[in-house]
């Protein structure tokens, strides 16, 4: 047996403190999670303690289930809608903004990128204040709810898809579609033919970013949300945890959670089959994982 | 949020914009920039949005801060014209920091002393764990970085309430400590307690922390660190001389980005403590935001966060850039 001197002056020692805390960080931050899920297959009304295992507060219990309890599965419909509505928008305006930005040259599209990068970095409470006083000050048609959480949701999430596609636009250069161009190629047929196709990863992966980040908002949503109806689950979680919930709440955010993995996991794995075999894609689940 | 901020930083991608931007503005025009409309029609509509619901609304929050309110219906009303601005609700705010009637002072500092040992709490917590994932896992690297950035994907309300879960009075963390009902530990967690919301801010934000110390630490030439152990370094001296310097960019940038967020959070707080004893500033934005009369009030210290984050945002802006000519 040798000393602890030799052991940690040993050069090829196994680094088991670095492994300690590594795993003891994960299971810090897996287990909770993990506990709350379990909690919501709990079969009495305890959060805390376990009653044995039921599908009750998904759908077994009559009033109070996610299936039957209406506030419940309003606000998981409205985070789904809210998502889809506001990945068909960002994407494309967003997409075409860093296509047009790349390939336009003076002092407007300069500070249009600006302005850009601009809303990429302010905390998002500020846009959350500022739009909540132009929507409930100014007599404007748009009213707080759906309307008024989409165009917040857009006005915040545009910036991400035009990042992704413009370093995208950046790493492979102009040489392609000036080769298309050579060959007799209109600007838009050479735009549409050669640039999209290559473009087509990042445009992918940005709208699974957008999509898993505008279910997991918070802050926007919640001071645009007009009433309860358009309260999505983040919204709804916020507002009862503290105040006696039942395990219905915990399946609310389990049923979410499950659907933004799907997300991720079907992105990741189309993801890596659109990008199998090139090498100018960043590669492997650390690419996806740095995007991510 | 935090969370795509961190993303990016993680692979690196916010510095390259910027940097193309500079170069772009420099280079002479190429040949598909000539002549084609295609690029103004591409970017138009999404310039106007970002006018109309970014710029405008943001001139907007200055028109009801310096505004007037209705002395009946307690309501704001702008004021379009900067030449009528009026500071008065600015003042108030100011008066009310500091002194005698100092009802934000106990608030700002507080904010500052839980964010700053939180993200002091963060980076201990996750250089160790990004330096064992980059540089020390060998062929389990794939998994832990999926198990590292599965807390992205977990709705940052749902991981508050695992905790408020665990933390009730009967919760699993009292059942722990009692072990097993030896000693009888009755803590009420959620009431109040500043380590609860610095530990809730910890638990929240590392993860965004985590990545880009792991881009940094990955990134690092593996020959110079090994140079330094040929050389006659020890560990600690190599680790201190060489790998620290190495990555001092990248610390300063995942510091900042995980603090910067915290500037604004009120949902912490309310979550695991609603107490007003652990109140932050941004629980004095949201509480004033929600009460008639004080949306002035509230528009004023969005500015004065914002006023605070803009300096170490340039700084972050500047040390990325120097960290990527550098390498």
């Amino acid at each position: 047996m040798r000393g602890p001197v030799a052991w940690w002056n040993d050069p090829w020692r196994p680094p088991r403190i670095l492994v300690a805390v590594t795993f003891g960080y994960l299971a810090w931050s897996l287990i909770p999670v993990l506990i709350a899920v379990i909690f919501s297959f709990n079969d009495g009304r305890s959060r805390t303690v376990w009653q044995g295992f039921s599908t009750r507060w998904y759908f077994g219990d009559p009033v109070k289930s996610v299936w039957h309890d209406a506030a419940l599965h309003t606000a998981l419909l409205q985070t789904l809608k809210l998502g889809v509505i506001t990945t068909l928008i960002t994407v494309p305006l967003g997409v075409m903004f860093a296509i047009g930005i790349d390939r336009w040259r003076g002092r407007l599209p300069a500070g249009a990128n600006l302005l850009m990068l601009v809303s990429f970095v302010l905390p998002e409470v500020l846009l959350a204040v500022a739009l909540l006083f132009v929507v409930t000050s100014l007599p404007l048609p748009i009213k707080l709810g759906t309307e008024a959480q989409v165009l917040g949701l857009v006005t915040f999430q545009i910036a991400y898809p035009a990042v992704l596609v413009r370093a995208r636009l950046a790493t492979i250069g102009t040489q392609y579609e000036e080769a298309a161009m050579d060959l007799g190629a209109s600007p838009l047929a050479a735009l549409r033919r050669v640039t999209l196709p290559m473009l087509l990863p990042a445009i992918f992966a940005s709208t699974v970013l957008v999509f898993a980040d505008v279910i997991d908002d918070f802050v926007l949503v919640r001071y645009l949300s007009g009433n309860s109806s358009t309260e999505p689950v983040s919204v709804k979680i916020y507002n009862t945890a503290r105040a006696a919930p039942t395990p219905a709440l915990n399946a609310l955010a389990t049923l979410l959670l499950f659907a933004a993995l799907l997300a991720i996991t079907v992105g990741y794995l189309v993801y890596r089959r659109m990008t199998r075999g090139d090498n100018t894609a960043a590669g492997g689940i650390a690419a996806f994982a740095g995007e991510a | 949020m935090a969370q795509r901020l961190a993303c990016l930083q993680g692979w690196g991608i916010l510095t390259p914009v910027v940097l193309t931007e500079v170069a772009a503005q420099a280079k002479p025009q190429s040949k598909r920039a000539r002549g084609s409309a295609l690029g103004p029609a591409l970017a138009v509509p999404g310039i106007i949005w970002l006018l109309l619901f970014f710029l405008a609304p943001l001139y907007v929050v200055l028109a009801i801060v310096f505004g007037r309110t209705d002395p009946i219906f307690r309501t704001a009303v702008p004021v379009w014209n900067p030449l009528q601005w009026n500071p008065s609700q600015v003042n108030y705010v100011l008066s009310r920091i500091v002194g005698d009637n100092g009802i934000f002072g106990p608030a700002l500092l507080r904010t500052a002393i839980y964010v700053l040992l939180a993200g002091l709490l963060c980076l201990l917590l996750a250089f160790p764990v990004a330096y064992y994932v980059a540089r020390l896992s060998g062929r389990w690297k794939g998994l832990l970085l999926a198990a590292l950035i599965a807390p992205f994907w977990i709705s940052y309300m749902m991981r508050m309430l695992a905790w408020v879960n665990l933390l009730q009075d009967d919760g699993l963390v009292n059942r722990l400590f009692s072990l097993g009902g030896f000693f009888d530990v009755r803590t009420h967690w959620l009431t109040g307690q500043p380590v609860v919301v610095v530990l809730g801010l910890v638990y929240g934000y590392v993860a965004y922390m985590i990545l880009p110390l792991y881009a940094g630490l990955d990134r690092l030439p593996q020959s110079t660190l090994e140079a330094a152990r040929d050389l006659g370094a020890s560990r600690f001296a190599s680790f201190w001389r060489v790998t620290l310097p190495m990555c001092r960019p990248t610390i300063v940038a995942a510091v900042l980005l995980t603090c910067l967020p915290m500037l604004g959070d009120y949902f912490t707080s309310d979550m695991l403590s609603a107490s007003p004893k652990t109140a932050m500033v941004g629980n004095l934005i949201n509480d004033s935001v929600q009460s008639p009369g004080q949306t002035g009030q509230a528009g004023a210290l969005v500015m004065l966060v914002l006023l605070v984050a803009v300096v170490p945002m340039f700084y972050y802006v500047r040390v990325t850039a120097r960290g990527d000519a550098a390498s």
